[in-house]
């Protein structure tokens, strides 16, 4: 498949760019950020997106979605990436519908998936328990108890966490941290007896948060998936999700990046505009480059998802690592390049900086996934 | 022609013409045929596979049948050397009049140069050199000061040109020249073709760093250059002060290549493993861990910008590419390219540090190792891409 978007895609990348420009800049951000917003994105704005098709992005079309895949998620993401949006779109319509519609059952899917689409569910994905992602050190329990389970274990870094309605959680039913069999990945109602969240106020000002599970109930039912299976769950689960935010940060870099040249030609220091400068041109020219091998890696993610979704592991850790590098090299050059303004708040630059910091740590930052490259590559 | 079919029809053509001993994968210098007069075939079987790949057309499979090319469209093309590559079929015949002056003639050139002079390079009957960069014009090659003169039936030319590849083993030359030393300096300069068995030419290789020599520095002394070199046939390309319009385009071929070479001709994965090999594995993993996460970013970068020379072949295919494209690709090809060369030579110690012997086939990845120096340089180096990407797209003001 030519490397390329095709003409509904770049119509789908136009119409969000307007959308999000007059709906959702950067000030929205602020906004949210200095009034302590409680819900931490509009929900207006959220119904307004589940309107446009963008909630049920990965949903299929007899289920309510408008079935754009995953290429069609990503340019969503990047858009947003580009305003800093905040939405639960990474939670609910990349990270559960694919979960849901990968690995689901159908009374699951045909339950879940018209509510995503309608913006009327909101989901959350609790995986890591360490400050670092290592999936495989999962210790969170799931013991049998009767005929269904009784999960207990703490959560970190949960997007929406506090907001969910439906909790999907990663707890282990065999086997020992340090393994990847024996996990099993169980839907929990945010509402059921024993689940506390902690919203955790971020760098980002995006949502996150701790989760608290104390013999929560659950039922076969209740699993996506297989029992002890998992880990096959997790991979693809996390694989569109990585891809999402490896999305979203080229979208953030771009929009940082552009936000620097045109600095770069307004700024006059020593009698001319400093983007004159070599030492100025040469780094932006190197940053410029980088980004374009971000968009490849990107647009091959997203591709490999729609099109060989149980292969995509790879390069979605590619996309990943390389954008989550040059994302943060970009919000870096971007604030030493402005200077002085910016490291000021009122200045929009650092909201990048913040943002891509964060979304570069989620679900495993650049060595995470550079090592699993070469583990697979066999060094 | 439907794909497959053609899939089918040009597996079924290398599968009989394509003589045993061609098909070893070999890439590299010593698998090179660059043709020419003076070309010694290394074997009978390179011999007739480049007289069976030129009759087909496929030495230039992308040229206009016309002039002895194949015709084929991109897709075809593209086809037929994943074929080839699949079958490990070395190419027939690599040249510069293939890379570079052939795609400048079929833009600038006239009928009767393309009828005249493309046929010989498909058939690698002629090997041409390039005469572009001087010792006072490198990367501001505008500068240049090759003189050419009008004198009435001939252009007289004088001057030197450095660092013109294979020189000394070429027959014909393309320079740039100036021709009206009043006008501004990208202004006053000529594309002219020379044949080099002409008096007053002469050559002189350059020894590298590498201890090889692909490289020499060339003499016009008092050279007489026909108006015509057959009848109809201009020894200028394009108009005549306007060679720097050819010069240009003919860059951004040059550039393309390096750039891809970059990424093209080695798999980064081939790193870790040889790695692996020199130094061992410690529970699973590379048993040198710092080396190892040098090793992995470079994968992580070698892939990403692959799948970037990927992807600006489809947009370009699609319509939709951007400009100074060719830069992005020649600067990060280098670079990385250096960086390639210098993991392979920490993974293999002192070894390869061996210059000469058997062990390392006379330091063969140590001289590779050298050549990627000139990665960087060559081309217009990466300093100067830098500044080409920072005016012609980012658009950022001149000092």
């Amino acid at each position: 498949m030519p490397l390329v978007l095709t003409e509904e895609q770049q119509l789908l990348r136009e119409s969000a760019r307007g959308f999000l420009d007059e709906k959702a800049p950067v000030s929205a951000l602020r906004k949210l950020r200095d009034s302590r917003d409680a819900v931490g994105f509009s929900r207006p704005l959220w119904k307004e997106m589940a309107e446009a098709g963008w909630a049920g992005v990965l949903v299929e079309e007899r289920h309510g979605g408008s079935d754009f895949g995953f290429v069609g998620a990503g340019v969503l993401a990047e858009e947003m990436g580009r305003t800093l949006t905040a939405s639960p779109f990474l939670s609910t319509s990349i990270l559960a519908a694919t979960a849901l519609r990968k690995f689901a059952n159908k009374s699951q899917q045909d339950a879940l998936l018209p509510k995503i689409a309608a913006g009327e569910a909101l989901f959350a994905l609790a995986v890591d328990e360490t400050s670092k992602h290592r999936p495989a050190q999962i210790a969170m329990r799931a013991e049998k108890s009767g005929n269904g389970f009784r999960l207990s274990g703490d959560k970190t870094f949960v997007a929406d966490g506090h907001v969910a309605d439906k909790i999907i959680v990663a707890a282990r039913t065999a086997g020992a941290p340090g393994e990847t069999g024996g996990l099993t990945l169980f839907l929990v109602d945010a509402t059921a007896k024993g689940v506390a969240a902690e919203r955790t106020e971020m760098v980002d000002s995006r949502n996150a948060a701790r989760l608290k599970f104390d013999r929560v109930e659950a039922t076969g039912e209740d699993v996506i998936g297989e029992v002890d299976g998992g880990a096959a769950v997790l991979d693809g689960v996390l694989a569109a999700g990585n891809a999402g935010l490896a999305a979203e940060m080229s979208g953030a870099a771009q929009a940082a990046f552009a936000m620097t040249t045109d600095y770069l030609k307004q700024r006059t220091q020593f009698g001319r505009v400093i983007g004159s400068f070599q030492a100025l041109q040469h780094r932006a020219a190197q940053l410029h480059v980088e980004i374009e091998l971000v968009k490849s890696v990107v647009l091959k993610a997203l591709q490999d998802l729609d099109g060989n979704f149980g292969f995509a592991g790879i390069t979605c850790s590619l996309a990943k690592a390389k954008a989550g590098e040059v994302a943060k090299l970009v919000s870096q050059e971007a604030v030493q390049m402005h200077g002085g303004i910016g490291m000021t708040d009122e200045y929009d630059i650092g909201f990048y900086m913040k943002r891509i910091r964060v979304a570069q740590e989620m679900f495993g930052d650049f060595a995470y996934h550079a090592d699993k490259i070469a583990r697979l590559r066999g060094y | 022609m439907p794909e497959e079919a053609f899939r089918a029809e040009a597996r079924a053509w290398l599968e009989k013409n394509a003589p045993a001993e061609m098909r070893d994968g070999g890439i590299g210098e010593e698998f090179v045929c660059w043709g020419g007069k003076r070309w010694k075939f290394s074997s009978e079987a390179q011999k007739t596979w480049l007289m069976r790949a030129a009759e087909k057309g496929w030495t230039v499979p992308a040229w206009p049948k016309e002039y002895g090319g194949g015709g084929l469209s991109k897709e075809e093309t593209k086809i037929l050397k994943d074929e080839m590559k699949r079958m490990k079929v070395r190419s027939p015949l690599e040249s510069f009049g293939i890379w570079m002056l052939g795609p400048a003639l079929l833009k600038y050139g006239t009928e009767a140069q393309k009828k005249y002079f493309l046929p010989p390079i498909a058939r690698g009957e002629i090997r041409w050199a390039q005469g572009y960069s001087e010792p006072n014009a490198g990367s501001d090659l505008a500068s240049l000061q090759c003189k050419c003169e009008d004198k009435g039936d001939h252009w007289l030319v004088n001057g030197q040109k450095v660092w013109t590849s294979y020189a000394d083993k070429a027959d014909w030359i393309f320079v740039l020249v100036r021709t009206d030393p009043k006008a501004a300096k990208h202004d006053g300069i000529s594309f002219i073709l020379i044949d080099m068995a002409a008096p007053g030419v002469s050559t002189k290789p350059i020894r590298l760093i590498s201890g090889a020599s692909p490289f020499c520095e060339t003499f016009f002394d008092n050279v007489k250059v026909p108006k015509e070199h057959a009848p109809g046939v201009s020894a200028i390309v394009g108009e005549i002060n306007r060679g720097w319009d050819v010069a240009k385009y003919l860059l951004t071929h040059e550039r393309e290549m390096i750039g891809a070479g970059g990424g093209g001709l080695f798999a980064t994965r081939g790193l870790g493993e040889v790695a692996a090999q020199e130094i061992g594995l410690e529970g699973g993993v590379l048993a040198d861990p710092l080396l190892r996460a040098k090793i992995a970013q470079a994968e992580v970068d070698g892939w990403a910008f692959l799948l970037t020379i990927e992807r600006m072949k489809d947009e370009a295919k699609a319509g939709v590419g951007m400009g100074a494209a060719s830069s992005v690709l020649k600067y990060y090809g280098a670079e990385f390219n250096k960086r390639r060369f210098e993991i392979a030579m920490d993974s293999g110690g002192s070894k390869e540090l061996e210059w000469e012997g058997a062990r390392t086939n006379d330091g063969k990845l140590a001289k590779s190792w050298l050549r990627t120096k000139a990665n960087s340089i060559e081309g217009g180096t990466s300093e100067v891409q830098l500044n080409i990407i920072s005016k012609r797209i980012l658009e950022l003001p001149d000092a």
